[in-house]
């Protein structure tokens, strides 16, 4: 191999004769220490050109197991493709491995894994965000070109911003969920984690387009297959002052912030600050839909079917004791949460409103949308915490309220990585009009061409594991 | 007096040749266990529900049929709880917004017509089935099987407003249900088999107008036993209100090994099935192009063939029921009559002796192998006088299993009438010199005597002879 892989775009690495045993052997180099992966595919005899990438292991693939990073689901073979990972290997794409993730991709550190966290590449004593902070991780060491992750409440944008890589949610519908395992199934989707913004673009012309098998991917054809410009001048980005006073905005982020606006306006883009009132209640109302979901959608693992089975004396006590034993203590507390404001005392009062307050959100940013080109935020408050720092949850779920407003209005949205604080990196937050994707995509790259998180195109990877 | 008031929910398994959210197979009924799954009905993690159009065509179908609004938007949702046979942990429903809603059906009462409010018509899918080893229910059962086939097999529930007034009113109106589901071509309206199913609510409202608490019917698995279980609840009903007691309300199940009502669970006890909007569906838009195509091309419904027989074929409005309550047998009543060109006769055979034997034979209208040619040769055979009515009903079982030709068996069993009157004259010339007397009564004018003349020939000729030749011969020869 002449040219290093890891100096170079998808696209290039598409052209290569084969690098999966380049991932590959970087990988059983390397994840001992980032504890990235929960399996590595073995070696391949398949010298035919393609392109590696790895999966979040809530994306089902025939050869593996797809855990979700729960003991209940520890050993599921899965037993057919999920959309995406179909249409990868049609395209050529050879699978390196299932990355880790928050049980039932449920958290914002990967610290809820029944197998363990995830190291931050930059960091390992920090977390790499989450839930996909697994496919955040591989793709920031280089482990692979890029990994696919999911994203319910910013769980691509969040761990991208965290391990400074891109991480994109594409609008609600454009990529089909079939074989991604539902957390709560009206904000879930797939997305891309690159490493620069044309990568994503091209990782979505493979991955995205109407799916039969999901009724909600829609028939609206994007084309993606594009190579982008990054023109900024006459952008019009819109700053909401909820999120700019946010009172949990780490100040060396924020500072961060301002100045990548200095350098947008400089560009010729106009930042303007404007006020998107609902979005305070942005984490209230995400906490209250996701769950209630999440409790439905969870229940199909009774132990009987999944789990360890554990025997018992009755059917009830066989279900309670299993999902005992096979979920963690976030996935309980969600699906107690969902179910109770899920119950028909309370459906009025929880969830109902919460309906409510999801459309009335989705109207206002649509409204600003309407006026500008992309909102602009930082994509998280704080850096990368240390691993075990945060043990109450409700400080985890607080820090979402710069992802979570695009889940819910099922917007596109784009986390790039911005600058470092404190040696860790910082990601910024584009979000657009639903199927903005493309223009969004390419307001990103003009964003990439300012900052200083990017080395010929292409985010930086920390020299640790380039050496 | 004390009042009935009967409400039902009806389950109807659509004939779909697949299942509602899946590509599967949808008649699962006689398939080994296990055999009609895929990942998405055996709710494997990932999957997605598909909405199966046809579904939503033939529900439009029963809500136009049953006289409903169809919804133009209407919305899936999810009805959560735990058993081994619903591997989502959800079923799909419509609970919020149906898909059809306030319509009504007439009953036939004697020379009234009573309408029968439907409240609505609503799309979701079955779940799967459970064999208990040593019980009937999962409790206590030493071992359970489930057979996941019927997971997402379609159907349609239809919820009547408490408009029935007894519980024979509420098998008639099951029976007029089945034989709409039928004549629509949506459901076989099997209840033995499972698809068509039928919970009853039943409360008694007494003559100062003070209702009972309402109690809920379960798995009432024939037309019969919706008649007797609701006749036996009426009566537990009636004799707790009489003694002063409390009606518990409660669900109840029908047994039938026991022929009684057992309690399930008190309301209290009740699930709390957390509905929500099914995230994984859109919400299900229907065009005005469709529903009115729909509509246009909607069958004969039963009412309509029994107007249609009665003015067609001048049948009584009783045999115009009959015949119309199965499609097929009304089809088949069709074709004989306009290839008799006699259509009560047609009636009457098909009503009287052919319905007997497919009863007694349990063969459906298609495989009783008697065509409308027979039946056109059989009435021929008895109108030229060639064989006697009761010659004819002798016969038919031999033409029902299709052997051969109404003339055919005449011929080979000697059945044909006889004509000739030498032979007829030769039995009575016996009959007369064995009995003198009786020949000399007649001739002293007692003519009642001819009756003896006529039976001594007919038992001669072991009933073949023509009785009306018989008749004329006798009268003849006796006056000397």
């Amino acid at each position: 191999m002449t040219k290093n892989p890891l100096n170079l775009r998808l696209s290039e690495i598409i052209s290569l004769e084969d690098t999966f045993e380049f991932y590959r052997e970087r990988i059983s180099k390397y994840n001992n220490e980032l504890k990235a992966f929960l399996q590595v595919s073995s070696p391949s005899d398949d010298k035919r050109g393609g392109f590696p990438y790895a999966l979040k292991d809530n994306i089902l693939a025939v050869g593996t197991r797809t855990t979700c990073g729960s003991r209940i689901l520890e050993n599921y073979e899965s037993p057919y493709d999920a959309t995406v990972t179909r249409r990868l290997d049609i395209l050529g794409g050879k699978l390196l491995g299932k990355t880790n993730l928050d049980e039932f991709a449920m958290g914002s550190s990967t610290e809820n894994s029944a197998f363990g966290p995830t190291r931050n590449p930059w960091d390992l004593e920090r977390i790499p965000g989450g839930s996909s902070g697994g496919s955040a991780a591989a793709v920031a060491a280089g482990l692979s070109p890029f990994a696919l992750g999911s994203d319910t409440g910013g769980s691509v944008r969040q761990p991208a911003s965290m391990c400074g890589i891109v991480g994109f949610k594409p609008t609600y519908g454009l990529v089909s969920r079939y074989g991604l395992v539902a957390f709560a199934s009206s904000l879930d989707q797939i997305g891309p984690m690159t490493r620069c913004s044309q990568d994503a673009a091209d990782v979505m012309s493979m991955i995205s387009g109407h799916d039969s098998y999901d009724s909600n991917t829609v028939r609206k054809e994007q084309s993606f297959d594009v190579s982008l410009r990054g023109y900024l001048k006459g952008l019009k980005l819109a700053v909401p002052s909820e999120m700019l006073n946010y009172p949990g905005l780490d100040s060396g982020v924020k500072e961060r912030f301002l100045s990548i606006i200095e350098d947008l306006r400089r560009s010729g883009a106009e930042v303007e600050e404007t006020s998107i009132p609902s979005v305070e209640y942005a984490v209230a109302t995400y906490y209250l839909i996701a769950p209630a979901e999440a409790s439905s959608n969870l229940a199909r693992y009774e132990g009987i079917r999944f789990g360890p089975r554990v025997p018992s004396e009755d059917y009830e006590s066989l279900t309670n004791k299993n999902r005992d034993i096979g979920f963690g203590k976030e996935v309980k507390r969600r699906i107690l949460l969902g179910t109770f404001t899920l119950s028909a005392t309370y459906y009025d009062a929880y969830y109902r409103k919460a309906l409510k307050t999801r459309s009335v959100m989705a109207g206002e940013l649509n409204r600003v949308l309407d006026e500008y080109d992309f909102i602009l935020n930082p994509s998280s408050p704080v850096i990368a915490p240390k691993i075990g720092e945060i043990t109450d949850p409700l400080t985890y779920y607080l820090m979402d309220i710069y992802t979570i407003p695009a889940n819910v209005a099922g917007l596109p949205s784009i986390s790039l990585p911005a600058g470092f604080v404190d040696g860790m990196p910082v990601g910024v937050l584009l979000t657009g009009r639903r199927f903005s994707d493309v223009s969004l995509l390419d307001a990103a790259k003009g964003i990439e061409d300012l900052s200083p998180s990017y080395r010929s195109g292409l985010a930086i990877l920390p020299e640790r594991w380039t050496e | 007096m004390n009042k009935t008031v009967i409400g039902l929910e009806i389950h109807a398994q659509l004939r779909t040749d697949t299942k509602a959210f899946c590509t599967c197979r949808a008649d699962v009924f006689d398939l080994e266990p296990n055999t009609a799954i895929c990942p998405v009905c055996t709710g494997q993690p990932g999957t997605l529900p598909v909405l199966n159009k046809k579904v939503v065509e033939f529900a439009i179908m029963a809500g136009l049929a049953m006289n409903c609004t169809i919804n133009k938007r209407s919305v899936f949702d999810r009805k959560n709880y735990f058993y081994p046979d619903l591997p989502k942990g959800y079923q799909i429903t419509q609970y919020f917004f149906p898909i059809a809603e306030n319509g009504y059906l007439y009953l036939e009462d004697g020379d009234e017509k009573r309408k029968i409010r439907i409240r609505r018509i609503h799309i979701e899918e079955d779940a799967g089935k459970m064999i208990h080893q040593g019980t009937d229910s999962i409790t206590g059962s030493s071992g359970s099987y489930v057979d996941l086939n019927r997971c997402g097999v379609p159907l349609i529930e239809i919820v009547t407003e408490p408009d029935l007034r007894s519980p024979a009113e509420a098998r008639v109106f099951m029976e007029l249900l089945r034989d709409t589901v039928r004549a629509l071509g949506v459901c076989s309206g099997d209840m033995e088999k499972g698809a068509l199913r039928c919970d009853a609510n039943i409360s008694i409202v007494d003559e100062a107008g003070r209702s009972s608490n309402r109690v809920e019917v379960k798995n009432i698995n024939s037309f019969k036993f919706v008649e007797k279980a609701l006749e036996f609840e009426q009566e537990r009903i009636s004799r707790t209100l009489s003694s002063g007691g409390d009606v518990v309300k409660e669900t109840r199940s029908w047994s039938f090994s026991s022929k009684e009502t057992i309690s399930m669970r008190s309301k209290e006890e009740e699930n709390d099935y957390r509905y929500f909007p099914e995230p994984d569906l859109p919400k299900l838009i229907v065009s005005d192009d469709l529903i009115k195509r729909i509509a246009g091309n909607l069958p004969e419904l039963p009412w309509e063939k029994i107007e249609r027989f009665i003015r067609q074929y001048s049948l009584p409005r009783y045999d115009a029921t009959v015949l119309s309550s199965d499609g097929n047998i009304a089809s088949y009543f069709e074709e004989v009559a306009q290839t008799t060109h006699k259509p009560k006769e047609s009636s009457n055979w098909i009503m009287g002796e052919l319905m007997r034997l497919m009863n007694e034979k349990e063969l459906s209208v298609e495989e009783v192998k008697v065509n409308p040619e027979h039946f056109k040769e059989l009435f021929e055979l008895i109108d030229e006088g060639k064989i006697s009515n009761k010659i004819a009903k002798d016969i038919f079982p031999f033409i029902v299993e299709g052997r051969k030709s109404p003339m055919e068996i005449v011929k080979e069993k000697g059945l044909e009438q006889i004509d000739d009157d030498r032979v007829i004259e030769d039995a009575l010339r016996k009959a007369m010199t064995d009995n003198p007397s009786a020949v000399e009564q007649f001739r002293d004018g007692k003519e009642g005597v001819l009756g003896y003349f006529v039976g001594a020939v007919m038992k001669a000729t072991r009933g073949k002879a023509n009785p009306m030749k018989v008749n004329e011969i006798a009268r003849r020869m006796l006056k000397g």
